[in-house]
């Protein structure tokens, strides 16, 4: 089925805004979404596909290798030297459903080839399938925690290894891991949260006129959902640009050691752990700057992502309920406006 | 509401835009009225459109597909067996038990709900299909017992049969060439934005604030204009939608607006309380609608609608206090979370014995490599020999179940309800720590109350703490009583509970309801000795200043360990509670 344009989301623009910066550096560590049922977090999320500019990849090779990368050599790669015909295919949007079995997440022996031919292969996971693209995971709250640390270990080390059946494989698997979840139905191991790179919470909106707007947007979707994705066509045309462009400009976007001060000042007051906090608010920052079309970090960039850089991570106890994204905001007060 | 008029509405309703509503849960017990309210949505689905059943305990591969074993050995290749979701694609799906569904089913019908389609990811085969479907999810939950809020939530519409006229009722007015009409009308239907703001009026004074609710109940208002062979929405029609999609949905009455009213008389300045009443439900319609002056607002009609919609008790139970919310009900969270068989770690050569469960995929790639050697392989079939054989291991976690029972009346509340607090804070934080799952039950006045089923949420346990409301008699009895059903219902699912006891021992209402503290005393006694019958680990915490002996025997009756609150703060407490969880599960 078509998707839903993303263009033709109606407000939610935290969301909106963490995933692009999460396509404009892939580094950042991911998105987490945790919010209201019914706000169309999976919806926003999937209109992603949309506009990621298609990937060079080797033919044949079921890991999308880069053909211009000449490190990245895959179990298929490495075999079949020489033969690196590269094409273009759309970037690998995977959805990871919640009853996925380990062996569908990490790959297994080909049960086919091994039935048919007596052959002893590889057969790649979603994990394969997801290289070089994102890695999408509805309720991430309620997936086994085996299989979540699983999936932040092979997104932080970039690599899968699989040592099973008599199989030893290692193929890469860098993708951008996003969740979303709603936390009545339970919440994620604190533990985990702050592996994200980004996190936000997504509220319903209250206005009449934007509730209006979004079941309209919605039936006419429902109705004929060609239709309306060619009604949004241009918008999304012009978004696929800028994200190119903000890509392509991203190693060029200066951050001063000003900037990096007031970063670090904004974590200090704020008590976030280490330093991971920190790299990712500029990182961020970094990538909204480049999304402005901006050659230069100010601090209007870091204010706009301090909140979704900082929130998960601040300590507080567990019952604790002042939202942590007000506390975010009070210290960009206290330290970048004044 | 819910009268058969309604009833037979559904019906139709679901009939004409099964998979566009999502569908309809259906609260009552079997027997003859919910067969005959399944009927006539059978009777009424388009001739080619699936009706399925789908059983209570459905495993995943038969929901969503997967490998077909007997296909698979024939032919010696992988064969993909379709799932129940994608065979009834285009149709309606009825689940039995649904407040028994497993979560990943939940999760799976849901995602099915939004996307109209499945992805089935398993036993190395990879596929998508359609899957445009309704559910009619039979709910035969008692009490707290619900179908999960994420699929309530996606369903357009619930019934309770047992609220019914038992004699039976109207049925439905439009016969299936009517409503085969109404579907080839549906896509030509229109919807102006004025409706649509009524709806979404009338949506937030019920306190609906969730979209999904307004998007079903503009889509119900479209299939009620299409089954009334109009090609355009109209008031009737909105009204009908919001009676039966945001009414049953309602989590405040629309009048507990007070400051806004209060606001909008002062701007007014209207000293005649009726005439302000209504110039301000006419204001908040303004601009919504261009209904001339003089008549009855669009948006006002559409709430009165919805709120004639509104199950009678739903509201009353807001009033005093409860946790209760439409949109956040949960049946008891117990079963929602995950299977309690421990979670797989991976398998291990050994033959199926008992109580071991074959892992069929692993066997056959056990066997795969050596067919050649057999003379197995294609069309000869798989020789599976018993060193092949491989069964899945599981890790059984020993997930524990705390379950507080609290007394709130007024003989400990007024001191100690805030240390209380305090304490069951510190232990939820911990025990959430360790994903062990939490249940409250507060004991006051005429009984004890479930203020939060057994769950690992912990905005849910912030909510049910502030609405934690204390004063009154002391309901003991009730309260241990409670305290000892949640006890034995987790350890039906696989949980190990542990009861935490608070209150200072001083019972005055009897397990009938009668206030006479000396048989009530008794009945207290009696309860703490069922407790200890139950051999569920206990701990007692008093909270009176000064320990008496009363609560030590009440201690002692139920065997459980005897703490004085005055003595220990938050940590110690949840030591204790830790410790006990230790013991219980050896």
């Amino acid at each position: 089925m078509t998707p839903y344009p993303f263009t033709a989301i109606v407000a939610q623009d935290e969301l909106k805004l963490a995933l692009q910066i999460a396509t404009v550096d892939r580094s950042i560590g991911g998105v987490l979404a945790f919010g209201d049922r019914g706000t169309g977090k999976s919806t926003t999320i999937r209109a992603l596909a949309r506009l990621l500019p298609p990937m060079r990849v080797v033919a044949s090779c079921p890991y999308h290798c880069d053909p211009a990368d000449a490190r990245a050599r895959c179990p298929h790669c490495a075999e079949a030297a020489g033969e690196r015909e590269a094409i273009e295919t759309p970037v690998p949007v995977v959805d990871l459903p919640l009853g996925a079995t380990e062996d569908r997440v990490v790959g297994a022996l080909d049960l086919e080839a091994a039935l048919t031919r007596g052959e002893r292969r590889f057969s790649p996971g979603l994990l394969a399938a997801a290289h070089r693209g994102f890695l999408y995971i509805d309720e991430v709250n309620l997936l086994p925690d085996h299989l979540v640390d699983l999936l932040l270990d092979v997104a932080a080390s970039g690599e899968n290894v699989v040592e099973r059946e008599g199989l030893s494989v290692r193929h890469p698997a860098r993708f951008v891991l996003i969740g979303s979840g709603n936390p009545e139905e339970g919440e994620l191991r604190p533990q985990l949260l702050d592996r994200f790179g980004l996190s936000l919470e997504v509220r319903t909106p209250d206005e009449v006129a934007t509730r209006v707007e979004v079941v309209k947007r919605r039936m006419r979707y429902d109705q004929d959902p060609e239709a309306f994705a060619a009604a949004w066509a241009e918008d999304e045309a012009a978004l696929i640009v800028r994200l190119r462009d903000a890509r392509a400009r991203l190693p060029e976007v200066a951050v001063s050691d000003a900037v990096i001060e007031r970063a670090s000042r904004l974590c200090q007051a704020l008590g976030t752990d280490g330093l991971r906090g920190e790299l990712t608010l500029i990182r961020a920052a970094r990538a909204a700057a480049s999304l402005d079309a901006q050659r230069e970090v100010a601090d209007v960039h870091l204010a706009q992502v301090a909140p979704l850089a900082l929130r998960h991570r601040l300590r507080r106890a567990p019952l604790d309920d002042v939202g942590s994204g007000a506390r975010v905001q009070k210290a960009v007060e206290d330290v970048l406006g004044g | 509401m819910s009268g058969w008029p309604d009833v037979a509405r559904v019906a139709e309703l679901l009939s004409v835009d099964p998979d566009g509503l999502g569908g309809v849960r259906l609260r009552g017990r079997p027997g003859p009225h919910r067969r005959r309210v399944l009927e006539w949505v059978r009777e009424r689905l388009a001739p080619e459109a699936p009706f399925r059943r789908l059983p209570a305990h459905v495993t995943e591969d038969r929901l969503l597909g997967g490998l077909a074993l007997a296909e698979t050995l024939r032919s010696g290749r992988a064969v993909m067996e379709q799932g129940v979701l994608a065979r009834s694609d285009g149709g309606l799906l009825v689940v039995a038990m649904a407040e028994r569904a497993e979560r990943e089913v939940v999760a799976h019908l849901c995602a099915a709900l939004d996307r109209g389609a499945i992805t089935v990811e398993r036993d190395g085969m990879s596929a998508e299909a359609s899957c445009r479907v309704g559910l009619i999810a039979l709910d035969e939950g008692i009490d707290e017992e619900h179908v999960d809020p994420a699929l309530a939530d996606r369903l357009a519409f619930a019934l309770d049969l047992d609220a019914l006229d038992p004699r039976g009722g109207a049925a439905p007015e439009h016969g299936p060439e009517e409503v085969a009409r109404a579907r080839a009308r549906l896509p030509h239907v229109s919807l102006g934005d004025d409706i649509i703001a009524a709806l979404s009026e009338a949506a937030q004074a019920l306190g609906v604030e969730a979209l999904r609710p307004l998007l079903l109940a503009a889509k119900a208002a479209r299939a009620h204009a299409a089954l009334l062979g109009r090609t355009r929405v109209e008031e009737e029609d909105a009204g009908m939608a919001a009676r039966l999609v945001l009414g049953p949905r309602a989590t405040r009455a629309p009048s507990a607006e007070p400051e806004e009213a209060a606001e909008r008389e002062a701007e007014e300045g209207d000293p005649d309380p009726g005439g302000a009443g209504a110039a301000a439900a006419g204001e908040r319609a303004d601009g919504a609608d261009e209904a001339p002056p003089g008549e009855v607002p669009l948006g006002d009609l559409v709430l009165a609608a919805a709120e004639s919609g509104i199950p009678a008790g739903l509201l009353d139970a807001l009033d005093v206090g409860t946790t209760r919310r439409a949109g956040a009900t949960g049946r008891s969270g117990a079963t929602r979370i995950g299977p309690s068989g421990g979670r797989p770690a991976g398998t291990r050569a050994a033959p199926p014995t008992r109580g071991q469960r074959l892992n069929v995929v692993e066997t056959l790639r056990a066997a795969a490599p050596w067919q050649r050697l057999r003379g197995g392989g294609f069309g000869a079939g798989v020789r599976v020999r018993p060193e092949d054989f491989r069964v899945t291991r599981h890790r059984q976690p020993i997930e524990s179940c705390v379950i507080f029972a609290v007394d709130a009346s007024g003989s400990a509340a007024l001191r100690r309800l805030a240390e209380a607090k305090g304490a069951v804070e510190r232990v939820l934080g911990d025990c959430y720590v360790r994903r062990d799952h939490v249940a409250l039950v507060a004991f006051r006045q005429d009984g004890a109350e479930l203020l939060l089923p057994p769950t690992r949420s912990l905005a849910r346990v912030r909510r049910s703490l502030a609405a934690l409301a204390g004063g009154g008699a002391t309901p003991l009895a009730a309260g241990i009583d409670a305290a000892h059903r949640l006890a034995l219902d987790a350890r039906g699912r696989g949980r190990e509970p542990i009861v935490v006891v608070m209150t200072d021992g001083r019972a005055n209402v009897t397990r009938d309801g009668r206030r006479d503290p000396a048989v009530a005393t008794t009945d207290a006694l009696e309860s703490a000795r069922g407790l200890q019958r139950a051999a569920v680990p206990t701990l007692f915490l008093d909270t009176a200043p000064r320990p008496r002996r009363r609560a030590r025997e009440l201690a002692e009756a139920m065997d459980a360990r005897y703490l004085p609150l005055p003595y220990l703060d938050a940590a110690g407490i949840s030591r204790h509670v830790q410790a006990l969880a230790r013991e219980g599960a050896r």
